[in-house]
């Protein structure tokens, strides 16, 4: 088996208004990497999730999918957990899990009625057990707590089996106790499934406790005459496995630095 | 404690609120009895009893032309242009706007048009359409539309677009096509703005249905008032008046309950949770 990259990012820039916020973007992510991705404020992270998802387009450069360029608009090769509004408002736990059965059964309505919704209600009873949503069943999203919500929306975004799995800031409106479980929830799915993962997220512990690779995002070329002339870009590319602690070392070192900021 | 934390009791509130209208009732009243005492036959402010006798024989007594009751010969007859004329609004603010909301080409083919239209003055196009349509039922019907459909239709365009877009993005990735996104995932969220939308457009809609009724009609409730405006007929006036404040205020609380039965998701923010 080759280990052919997953994801491949050559020479990619984003610019808004001419103004760059990325550039220089080079990568390969090999299939099952947890790629945890950090970085200041307003340093493109989202930005780069956004492109890995299509829903924004490089300025230039070209981002492939398994050897061939992303599609123009997301398609569910790739899913997606944003921080909020990840889940439907509108439908109950069980109808947020029928739903992508239902775009792909009913072309036209849909949605199930009879015995197809009972087979598919079926189907789902199962995910809703796995992660523990079992009494909420019936229940809206508003009704249930934020890690509730997050969990439902991974499951939801598991459904149509990605090759990588978005993940933007997913538990930072979370309590840190519950974030933890997430986090158990999370490897736990990753192990299963050996999915390439993308994780923004602004806690660094966080970055280094999931990640098997972690990429930091910052601004390195300045231009006190123009602050706007350069972009940020790939500083630090960390492999974290644990065969190879060193970088493990000189990750704890760069937190002591301080690159990170806040 | 200050004022701005000091609360009424449940009791108290309703007191309060009841407080107004008794007050007006009352100066209302007085000034009647006062009027009357000088001059029996006086028109402008009737009381109370001349009122409710002159509603009887509106409700409950056969017209002697044609046997008809008359107060809800005239409800029917605007209920039923109002229900016309607000239907086909809804319909299309919901096309039409959701075209708008969804779709860029959509959007760019149909905004600035709605944007236009809804600035005519709807009253204008009256002549136009009794002089198009006659002046049967289709012109007072299509002036509601005219009056109400530009503004919920850009309601409910501006509801679409204001759906979270994490949502339709999501929805994309679930594998879901245009259609399905229209149908699933944007009009469920924006039918209560719907319904929002109607509540508001029952103000204008009431206004356009008796200016119409009131330039060319033979029956309805604003037909009524100006009718016998020509008899300075003040007792069938106001409680006409009060009975159609009373339609409008029944609809719009029949709307909110509808609305809390029909999307309960909606509603349940802030309550529970």
């Amino acid at each position: 088996m080759t280990n052919k990259p997953v994801i491949r990012v050559r020479q990619v820039v984003k610019e808004y208004d001419g103004v760059p916020v990325l550039e220089r973007l080079n990568l390969d992510v090999s299939a099952g990497t947890l790629c945890t991705i950090v970085g200041a404020s307003g340093c493109g992270k989202s930005t780069f999730l956004r492109m890995l998802l299509s829903q924004e387009v490089p300025t230039r450069g070209i981002i492939e999918l398994d050897g061939s360029p992303l599609p123009k608009e997301p398609t569910p090769d790739r899913g997606i957990v944003f921080q909020r509004y990840s889940v439907f408002p509108h439908l109950t736990v069980e109808d947020n899990l029928l739903l992508a059965r239902e775009f792909a059964g009913a072309p036209f309505a849909g949605r199930f009625f009879g015995s197809a919704r009972r087979k598919a209600r079926d189907a789902v009873s199962q995910i809703i057990g796995d992660i523990g949503l079992d009494a909420a069943r019936r229940k809206y999203p508003a009704q249930l707590s934020g890690g509730m919500q997050q969990r439902l929306a991974i499951a939801q975004a598991l459904l149509k089996e990605p090759k990588v799995l978005l993940l933007d800031e997913p538990f930072g409106a979370l309590d840190p106790g519950i974030r933890a479980d997430m986090h158990v929830l999370l490897l736990d799915l990753w192990k299963k499934t050996n999915m390439t993962i993308f994780m923004v997220t602004h806690d660094i512990n966080e970055a280094f406790k999931l990640g098997t690779r972690m990429l930091v995002f910052d601004k390195i070329r300045h231009d006190p005459q123009a602050p706007g002339a350069y972009g940020a870009t790939i500083t630090y590319d960390l492999k974290l496995d644990s065969k190879n602690r060193q970088d493990a070392q000189e990750a704890k070192s760069l937190i002591a630095s301080g690159v990170f900021g806040a | 404690m200050r004022l701005i934390n000091r609360k009424p009791s449940r009791r108290t509130a309703v007191f309060l609120g009841v407080l107004p209208f008794i007050f007006v009732a009352i100066l209302y009243m007085v000034a009647s009895d006062i009027r009357l005492s000088q001059n029996p036959s006086d028109r402008l402010l009737p009381s109370m009893s001349t009122m409710l006798e002159s509603m009887r024989q509106m409700a409950a007594v056969p017209d002697k032309r044609n046997g008809e009751l008359l107060l809800w010969k005239d409800t029917l007859a605007s209920l039923y242009r109002l229900a016309m004329g607000l239907g086909l609004s809804t319909v299309l603010a919901l096309v039409i706007g959701l075209v708008m909301g969804i779709l860029p080409y959509g959007r760019a083919a149909l905004a600035p048009f709605t944007s236009a239209f809804s600035l005519i003055p709807p009253i204008t196009v009256l002549p136009i359409l009794f002089i198009l349509l006659g002046l049967g039922e289709a012109a007072k019907v299509g002036l509601i539309v005219v009056g109400t459909a530009p503004v919920m239709i850009r309601t409910l365009a501006q509801a679409s677009l204001d759906i979270p877009r994490e949502l339709v993005i999501k929805a994309e990735t679930l594998g879901a096509s245009s259609w399905q996104i229209a149908t699933r995932v944007i009009m469920p969220n924006v039918l209560p703005v719907l319904i929002s939308a109607l509540r508001i457009g029952l103000i204008p809609a009431w206004i356009f249905l008796v200016s119409a009724e009131a330039i060319a009609s033979t029956e309805g409730l604003g037909y009524r008032i100006f009718l016998v405006r020509r008899y300075m007929a003040m007792d069938i006036i106001l409680p006409y008046v009060a009975w159609i404040t009373l339609l409008a205020f029944i609809m719009d609380r029949l709307l909110l309950s509808l609305s809390k039965l029909a999307f309960r998701w909606k509603h349940i923010e802030g309550d529970s949770l």
